[in-house]
């Protein structure tokens, strides 16, 4: 044979063996599954609990009581400025000396879902204000009071326009969960990061990434399929 | 005979703006009444303080025996009586056309389903548009969706309707259609005011027409009184202007 050849076919044979081990890949594989599920569980919560309370904060603001949406709108634009690691590193290592200690799923459940809910507020409340104000006169001029017309006239207008930036932000906000590992949070990488140190091979991490995208993949193409759902159709 | 509106020294200041200086209205059960006058006269604003969509700076408005700006009154509820007709139509986009109009008749008259649904037909029917409720405002033309503007409106039984220009966003041949709505509701007996140009319209049907400029009533009469003898020179220079279109 060839020696550059030989060189190529040992080149790839290590390559294969560094990344692709077959062997360590077998032994994490339970480990990565057990992350994957921490991953699901916590993403699950921030997307309930960050749209949630969001939405309320949007509904609260529309209420247009002054003071409360100096707050509202402080807390939100502090949230969207801070990085989601700043949030959970701030939560995880400061709070204990508050007397509170989080468990490191706590922090960054806690942390991206104050995260999620300022971001989703603005982006309801960007579609609240989009409603035109003949809307709102025209149902008030029926005699419905001012909730009825933001339950049934306004919101359903508003949420279809929130959709898609919703489904990217949210998208965004819990792969952030990878940051859980700094806070000793056993989900995907952090799982796959110590498995790298265990077995000195990182082929767990290829493993890792491969968990990320059979969750993450769908739910970017069910989003790409709500947009073009939703696009703006008179 | 019974008025049934009853508007005295209505004053509205936006900021700086003011916009009506002491107006004085009175409307008598089963009248039409007409209010002219150049943009900015405040004559829609004038309208819209009879339903409190404004809130009038002072003066005292009363509609069917109940006093509109009274802290003590429940207004969602004195709105069910005043129906409301809007340049733009404002229907509600994301329901049909039935839907619209029983919104309001479920969640403010209190009435279920199904009698909300036989009234939504009836009120649709007498608008002409009995075959286009399960259409969407999206896929009637301008004439249609006012006509289900006015259904949603008169399906609550109001005992005034309020016009805000509600031709004026239409095509020139939609324009009839509407008022054929209207010149039906009238001879039903509805009270009604209506602020919008349509001449001829009001010559045939108004018992009254009211000129406004500057925030003030400046005249007022039966239809021809104004419009072949204005008293004002203001007066007269509008109507030989909107003549002209």
């Amino acid at each position: 044979m060839h020696s550059g050849a030989v060189l190529a076919v040992a080149g790839w044979n290590k390559f294969v063996e560094t990344f692709f081990n077959a062997q360590v890949m077998a032994k994490y594989l339970p480990d990565i599954l057990y992350g994957t599920l921490v991953t699901v569980e916590l993403a699950v919560l921030i997307v309930i609990a960050g749209i949630g309370f969001g939405l309320v904060l949007a509904l609260v603001r529309a209420l247009a009581i002054r003071p409360l949406n100096w707050l509202i709108v402080f807390v939100v634009d502090l949230l969207r400025a801070l990085p989601p690691l700043v949030i959970i590193v701030l939560l995880y290592f400061g709070l204990p000396s508050a007397g509170w200690s989080p468990s490191g799923f706590m922090s960054t459940w806690l942390s991206l879902t104050l995260v999620l809910m300022a971001f989703s507020e603005e982006i309801f409340w960007a579609g609240i204000t989009s409603v035109h104000k003949g809307q709102w006169e025209a149902a008030r001029s029926t005699g419905l009071s001012f909730g009825q017309t933001l339950i049934h006239v306004v919101l359903p207008q508003a949420l279809r326009l929130t959709i898609a930036p919703l489904t990217n932000r949210t998208i965004a906000i819990t792969k952030g969960t990878a940051l859980g590992t700094v806070v000793a949070l056993h989900e995907i990488l952090g799982m796959a990061s110590s498995a790298v140190s265990n077995s000195y091979n990182p082929s767990p991490l290829i493993l890792g990434a491969a968990a990320y995208l059979v969750l993450f993949i769908p739910v970017v193409v069910v989003a790409r399929r709500i947009e073009t759902k939703f696009a703006w159709k008179k | 005979m019974t008025k049934i509106v009853k508007a005295h020294a209505i004053h509205k200041h936006f900021g700086a703006l003011h916009v009506l200086k002491g107006v004085d209205l009175e409307v008598a059960e089963k009248e039409l009444v007409f209010v002219i006058g150049p943009s900015g006269s405040g004559k829609s604003t004038l309208l819209r303080c009879l339903n409190r969509l404004e809130q009038p700076t002072s003066g005292s408005i009363e509609v069917a025996g109940i006093d509109m700006l009274s802290p003590k009154t429940d207004i969602n509820h004195a709105r069910q009586h005043i129906g409301m007709v809007f340049q733009s139509f404002n229907l509600y986009p994301h329901m049909t056309a039935l839907a619209n109009v029983m919104l309001a008749l479920r969640k403010v008259a209190g009435k279920g389903k199904a009698e909300a649904e036989t009234l939504a037909r009836a009120a649709l029917e007498r608008v002409g548009l009995a075959d286009r409720g399960h259409h969407r405002p999206a896929e009637l033309s301008g004439g249609q969706q006012q006509r289900v503007a006015i259904a949603r409106a008169i399906a609550l039984e109001p005992k005034v309707m309020l016009f805000d220009e509600p031709t004026s966003a239409l095509d020139p041949e939609l324009v009839g259609s509407v008022l054929e709505v209207m010149r039906g509701l009238r001879e039903s007996g509805m009270t009604m005011i209506v602020v919008s140009h349509e001449m001829s319209f009001a010559r045939a049907a108004a018992d009254r027409v009211i000129f406004m400029d500057q925030g003030l009533i400046v005249e007022q009469g039966p239809p021809a009184a104004i419009f072949e003898q204005p008293t004002h020179e203001r007066t007269r220079s509008f109507i030989g202007q909107i003549r002209q279109h």
